[in-house]
């Protein structure tokens, strides 16, 4: 399949991201159509683009906006909230987005907003995200001196309000609840659905929330116009998506390419293969949080439904590239220990069952595991899947018991020889997480020498 | 504090409800004590949003970017998560280890510098991702550790 690029198509060649720049490619075209239009009739392309969300989810775009009540039969206000708090390991297209084509970020939130019938609009923006931040800001100011946002956008009498919040780190806020309880200023966690965000949502008025990438493609859709745009890809695939490229591939990176597009293709031809001459053994296709592919299955399109078929899901569109020097099994303890480091604490299977995959895998690693706990491994995963709120306790279990599944050879060595098979030659032996620091940091706030010895072998003793 | 408490207030004007500003509170109260929230930027933060200091407290432990512990003046956080282990963070991290001669979450003596690793930093196609005073670095290999504190250094 030939690249397609929609979003980022010219900002290789131009700089898009000064007003200047992007009105000189006709930027704001689609938000001045949009404002001619009937609220109903832009929606109505959005419901013809057909376009699934971005974020990971997958959900249709147009539909989601479809369940918000008309502005004339409630009398809350309604909300617009970009999620621009992309955490998702593996996945880093948004920011591509918010640092090359800020404007057409703003122009698609812009015209969500004016799609719903919402007078303000929040910006939900990754903590660690200074320099989007500052991006984006900017191109919120130029906007808003050049008409396209605030009082009275482009003499429609129409006014929207934009804010910038800025996250704090933390994973869990890029799930739409947990989102939404941050941005009340609470701890982010997620809540009980239903009611969805459509009926209550922020300060529990109707809300829309879409992702980063979802908003860039909506002056797109408005541009092509929505059949069009459902042109494009393959079925129930419409569009392109940029594919963020990482692991042990030769050039990483983002890729926006149509929908349907082989992993092969994206692998190999587009990211230049494996370096170092070594061999292809899983992909991870849609994130930290999907079940791995095989080597094997290298030829499944990037599609919503290939990947169903095959078992997994494109996720956030970020594909992890693994060689054959990484053991599985430090691969699936690493995964779950940054899901036990972001559970929010409020699900006990999640909360719990995060540590314990933790420290079953550990013992799988150190060799010290019986075959039973191999067993009760797939058990704690199993009693995790479906069990919580949101699913961030799934997104530790699928992928780690994709790991057994797939690679079951490879844990049953561990158990039988007694260790890694690798040796310690894994590309992820010996990889400290942040959840295995906070020892180390203990041991720091220690400074009498023999007190900290004691404190040593107590951490030890009970570590 | 009165800067503090006005430069709170007008973040908080900015939404429907002030509670939704108690993220930028902490943030803006985090620089006035360098790096950190000691108990008085709590009351702080509780003062100016009508808040306690306890809600205060529980909300910023919930959030990374939160410190309840004196930081040093830099920080140095490396990404060990999944893309960027997968081509040597841990490599990179012992580095920094070395050339700092302190181990992952701690302080030099100085109180110059914390190292630490963090989750996923968002920038995995250009691992090994390290983060210095909010800026990203990528990707950075075991080679390019030592003019990196270096000019952390100089800049202190």
């Amino acid at each position: 399949m030939p690249r397609r690029e929609l979003l980022l198509e010219d900002a290789d060649t131009r700089d898009l991201t000064k007003l200047a720049g992007y009105e000189a490619i006709g930027g704001y075209a689609s938000l001045r159509k949009a404002l001619d239009m009937e609220r109903q009739a832009v929606l109505a392309e959005l419901l013809d683009a057909n376009v699934r969300g971005r974020g990971g989810a997958g959900f249709p775009m147009g539909r989601k906006a479809s369940f918000l009540p008309h502005p004339d039969d409630t009398p809350k206000p309604i909300y617009l909230v970009a999620n621009a708090d992309e955490s998702e390991p593996g996945t880093f297209k948004d920011r591509e987005i918010l640092l090359r084509v800020p404007h057409l970020f703003v122009e698609g939130v812009v015209i969500a907003a004016y799609t719903i019938g919402s007078g303000h609009a929040f910006i939900y923006l990754r903590g660690e995200y200074l320099a989007e931040f500052e991006v984006v800001t900017a191109a919120l100011e130029e906007a808003r001196a050049a008409g396209y946002l605030g009082k009275n956008v482009l003499g429609s009498g129409w006014d929207l309000t934009v804010v910038v919040h800025r996250g704090a780190g933390a994973y869990i806020c890029g799930e739409e609840t947990g989102l939404l309880e941050s941005l009340e200023g609470r701890r982010g966690q997620p809540r009980t659905k239903p009611p969805f965000p459509a009926i209550s949502g922020l300060y529990a008025s109707p809300t829309l929330i879409n992702n980063v990438e979802t908003l860039a493609t909506v002056p797109k859709i408005l541009e092509l116009g929505g059949k069009k745009y459902a042109r494009i890809g393959v079925e129930n695939s419409a569009g392109t998506r940029v594919f963020s490229l990482s692991g042990n591939v030769v050039n990483g990176g983002n890729y926006e390419l149509e929908l349907g597009t082989t992993l092969r293709e994206l692998i190999d031809e587009i990211g230049g293969g494996i370096p170092d001459g070594r061999e292809l053994k899983a992909i991870i296709p849609g994130g930290s949080s999907v079940p791995v592919l095989t080597a094997a299955e290298v030829d499944t399109p990037l599609d919503f439904d290939s990947m169903a078929q095959a078992g997994t899901m494109l996720g956030s569109g970020a594909v992890i590239v693994i060689d054959d020097r990484c053991c599985m099994v430090q691969l699936g303890l690493r995964v779950a220990q940054f899901y036990m480091h972001e559970s929010c604490g409020k699900c006990t299977p999640c909360r719990e069952g995060t540590r314990w995959m933790v420290q079953l895998l550990r013992k799988i690693e150190e060799g010290e595991a019986t075959q039973g706990e191999l067993d009760v491994l797939l058990n704690v995963c199993d009693r995790i899947l479906g069990n919580c709120l949101c699913p961030l306790g799934d997104a530790a279990a699928m992928p780690v018991a994709s790991y057994v599944a797939k690679f079951r050879d490879e844990f049953q060595r561990h158990i039988d020889e007694g260790a890694c098979p690798f040796g310690g030659e894994s590309s992820l032996a010996g990889v400290l997480a942040p959840v295995d620091q906070h020892d180390a940091h203990l041991r720091s706030q220690i400074e009498v020498p023999g007190i900290r010895a004691e404190r040593e072998s107590l951490t030890e003793a009970h570590g | 504090m009165s800067g503090l408490y006005d430069a709170i207030r007008s973040v908080a004007a900015r939404y429907p409800e002030s509670r939704s500003a108690i993220l930028p509170a902490l943030r803006l109260a985090q620089q006035e004590h360098g790096g950190w929230l000691p108990p008085e930027a709590f009351r702080d933060v509780a003062e100016a949003l009508e808040l306690t200091p306890a809600y205060c407290r529980a909300v910023a432990s919930f959030y990374d970017m939160f410190h309840l512990e004196p930081v040093g003046r830099h920080m140095v956080e490396v990404c060990t998560n999944v893309s960027c282990a997968l081509v040597g963070a841990q490599q990179v991290l012992e580095a920094f280890e070395g050339e700092l001669g302190v181990a992952a979450g701690e302080t030099t003596p100085d109180g110059e510098v914390t190292l630490r690793t963090v989750e996923c930093a968002g920038g995995c196609g250009w691992g090994t991702v390290v983060v210095v005073d909010h800026r990203y670095h990528e990707p950075v290999r075991p080679e390019d550790v030592a003019e990196i504190v270096r000019e952390l250094r100089d800049a202190s």
